[in-house]
């Protein structure tokens, strides 16, 4: 990579994810207002902002997980709407690693893997099985291949997870604080593996309060307070000189332990 | 030290408490010594000496239904009534769980529809059918239902050689006219069966090397029932069918499902399946909102969440209070006395216990059979339920 600690960020590609004028509610909760987001290929987003900000509502608009009442998102040329074709489409292009890992705790750290190549890419399922093990070498765990999640520690369980994800071979990675439910201790093995998806050039949108993170891989940084889209800049100017009092305080708070 | 743990006997629990048993034990024990005393002693003032030589004596009275067994008045023995009577009591059993799982799982799915007036009216299934009395559904179904709308046999309702009517159902049977025939046709049939294995062990070495699925189970179905029918002629058409042909009051010939069983059956399904339902909504509740979520985000479609991962983790809940429904259900078939049907309580604790007086020895016998189906259930069960819970961890 760069002399720079901070990743290069000269050859984006062209846009991969476009969301214009997104508006959500729930129920009468007006959640997300006017979002407007372009991510391009091998753009890695982090997004940051106080608790209930919208944070999680955003990215899980982008495969769906939620849906939205106006503005558009498309993804990879595909716009989502109710069509749950174009819905599938866009979700075995887009992985997501959840908060709470979210693994299938009746299926090994291998079937969790082959799941979904199985089932969703038809793959054969010794194949799948080839390519599971490779991300779980990726991620640093093929000994723990046949053993079930239940018997794995936090940061072993997310990095399942994230290699269930990649197992899909999607074009975007969405992380929705994907470190917030470990122990301090596990935090790092989840962020190191992250680096190292980053500096393979994964398209990476990721909720996450961990700074140092930011600053090492993220192209841009994007504050959201009260479901708009506040501040948004270079990690060396987000953190360095934050234009908006709301960034200012939010970044006082979370550097200051 | 050693001085601090001398206790003085009565108040050292360990002591305390296995005198306690032993004096529970021996109270319970003359309890029912006693109880058994006066019972027999009863028993032979009525001149009733206790024991089992009644078995051998001919029972005087009709059984209609005894589709498994001969079963001849003026031949048959009291013995022979016990296992008519078992032998009916295992076949509604074993039909209603059958029919209640299907629709308790089916009322316990749409129970969680997103439609609101289907899962209202799954509800209201469930709430109805668990709430009123088990007797008086059975009676329901049969007295003010079944019995008025079904019509007098020579008005049966026929569909082929099938009659429906208020004495219950009337279907042909196959009776064995060559025995080699049938022989080879068997033969046949398990060469096809072997056949049919291999194949789908093919498909699946097929699956996980290309990736390429296989319709297996419509494939065999269609081999099995044209490949069935052929070496049925093949065979030489061994079997011929004795059809029930309407007499003066009744059919005759073929076999019957009487009303009472029909009843009976209908009655205990819905009554089981509006519990197994519940077991089954809370069963698919207890998966987290997380799996479902997992799954979609990667690309399962709603049908494999469901089959991959809702229902695996929604069986661990489901099974074990199904387990108890299913032997409650059998437990409840001896309601059927209320409509007639022949099973164990009704043919031998109630007519045979009637002629015969045998108290101890047949009410002992009827505990001792449900005791045995009970165990019966919960091992087979069990050892299902075990067998799943283990990929947990
Ligand atoms: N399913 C829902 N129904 C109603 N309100 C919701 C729902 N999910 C989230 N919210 C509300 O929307 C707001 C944004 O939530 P979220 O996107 O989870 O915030 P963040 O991830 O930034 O903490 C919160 O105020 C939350 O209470
Ligand atoms: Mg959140």
């Amino acid at each position: 990579m760069t002399t720079d600690t901070h990743m290069a960020s000269a050859e984006l590609g062209d846009t991969i994810i476009k969301i214009d004028e997104l508006n959500k509610w729930y129920g009468q909760f007006h959640v997300l207002k006017d979002i407007n987001l372009d991510v391009k290929r091998g753009e890695r987003i982090v997004i940051c902002g106080p608790s209930g900000s919208g944070k999680s509502t955003l990215i899980r608009c982008i495969n769906r997980l939620e849906t939205h009442q106006e503005g558009s998102i498309v993804v990879d040329g595909i716009e989502l709407t109710e069509d749950t074709k174009h819905i599938n489409d866009i979700r075995r292009e887009v992985g997501m690693v959840f908060q709470h890992f979210n693994l299938f705790p009746h299926l090994t750290v291998l079937e969790n893997c082959t799941l979904a190549p199985i089932w969703v890419r038809k793959s054969p399922k010794r194949e799948a099985e080839d390519i599971a093990m490779r991300y779980l070498e990726r991620v640093k765990i093929p000994e723990q291949a046949n053993k079930y999640p239940g018997q794995l520690s936090g940061g072993q369980q997310q990095r399942v997870a994230i290699a269930r994800s990649l197992c899909m071979n999607p074009r975007v990675m969405l992380f929705d604080e994907p470190t917030s439910a470990l122990d301090p201790e596990m935090i790092a093995e989840v962020l190191d593996v992250m680096v190292g998806l980053a500096e393979d050039g994964m398209t990476m949108l990721c909720v996450t309060h961990e700074m140092g993170f930011a600053r090492k891989v993220a192209n841009r940084v994007i504050f959201m307070d009260g479901g708009q889209i506040v501040e948004q800049n270079q990690p060396e100017e987000f953190f360095n000189n934050p234009q908006n009092d709301r960034t200012q305080l939010f970044l006082s708070q979370i550097l200051q332990h | 030290m050693t001085e601090r743990t001398r206790i003085p006997l009565h108040r050292d629990p360990k002591v305390r408490a296995i005198l306690v048993q032993v004096l529970a034990a021996v109270v319970v024990g003359y309890g029912f010594y006693s109880l058994f005393q006066t019972t027999v002693d009863n028993l032979v003032a009525r001149g009733i000496q206790t024991g089992t030589s009644f078995f051998d004596e001919v029972a005087p009275f009709q059984i209609g239904f005894t589709p498994f067994f001969d079963y001849t008045l003026g031949q048959s023995k009291y013995i022979d009534v016990f296992f008519v009577g078992i032998q009916n009591t295992i076949l509604v059993a074993v039909l209603g769980i059958i029919a209640a799982t299907l629709l308790g799982f089916f009322i316990g799915v749409i129970r969680l529809s997103p439609n609101w007036l289907v899962s209202r009216g799954a509800l209201v299934y469930i709430e109805v059918f668990r709430n009123v009395p088990l007797l008086l559904q059975i009676m329901f179904w049969n007295f003010a239902i079944f019995l008025p709308t079904l019509p007098a046999p020579k008005n049966s309702i026929a569909m082929g050689a099938f009659y429906l009517n208020a004495r219950g159902f009337h279907t042909p049977l196959p009776v064995i006219e060559n025995t080699t025939g049938v022989a080879i046709w068997i033969a046949l049939l398990t060469v096809l069966g072997i056949g049919l294995l291999m194949f789908a062990r093919r498909a699946k070495v097929l699956f996980e090397e290309t990736g390429q699925r296989l319709p297996v189970l419509w494939i065999s179905l269609a081999v099995l029932i044209i490949g069935g029918y052929i070496f049925y002629l093949v065979s030489g058409s061994p079997l011929s069918f004795d059809e029930p042909v309407l007499g003066r009051f009744n059919f005759k010939g073929g076999g019957q499902l009487p009303l009472p069983l029909f009843s009976l059956w209908f009655a205990l399904t819905l009554y089981t399946s509006a519990f197994i339902a519940e077991n089954v909504r809370a069963g698919i509740q207890s998966v987290s909102h997380g799996q479902t979520e997992a799954a979609y985000a990667l690309g399962l479609s709603r049908k494999n969440t469901v089959n991959l991962v809702t229902i695996p983790q929604a069986l661990r809940v489901i099974i074990p209070p199904t387990i108890s429904q299913y032997l409650n259900l059998t437990k409840n078939s001896s309601l059927a006395v209320a409509v007639g049907y022949e099973e164990l309580v009704a043919v031998w604790a109630g007519i045979t216990l009637n002629q015969t007086g045998q108290a101890l020895v047949i009410i002992g016998m009827t505990v001792a059979v449900y005791e045995c189906l009970s165990l019966l259930t919960s091992f087979v069960l069990n050892w299902y339920n075990k067998r799943i819970q283990l990929t947990e961890r």
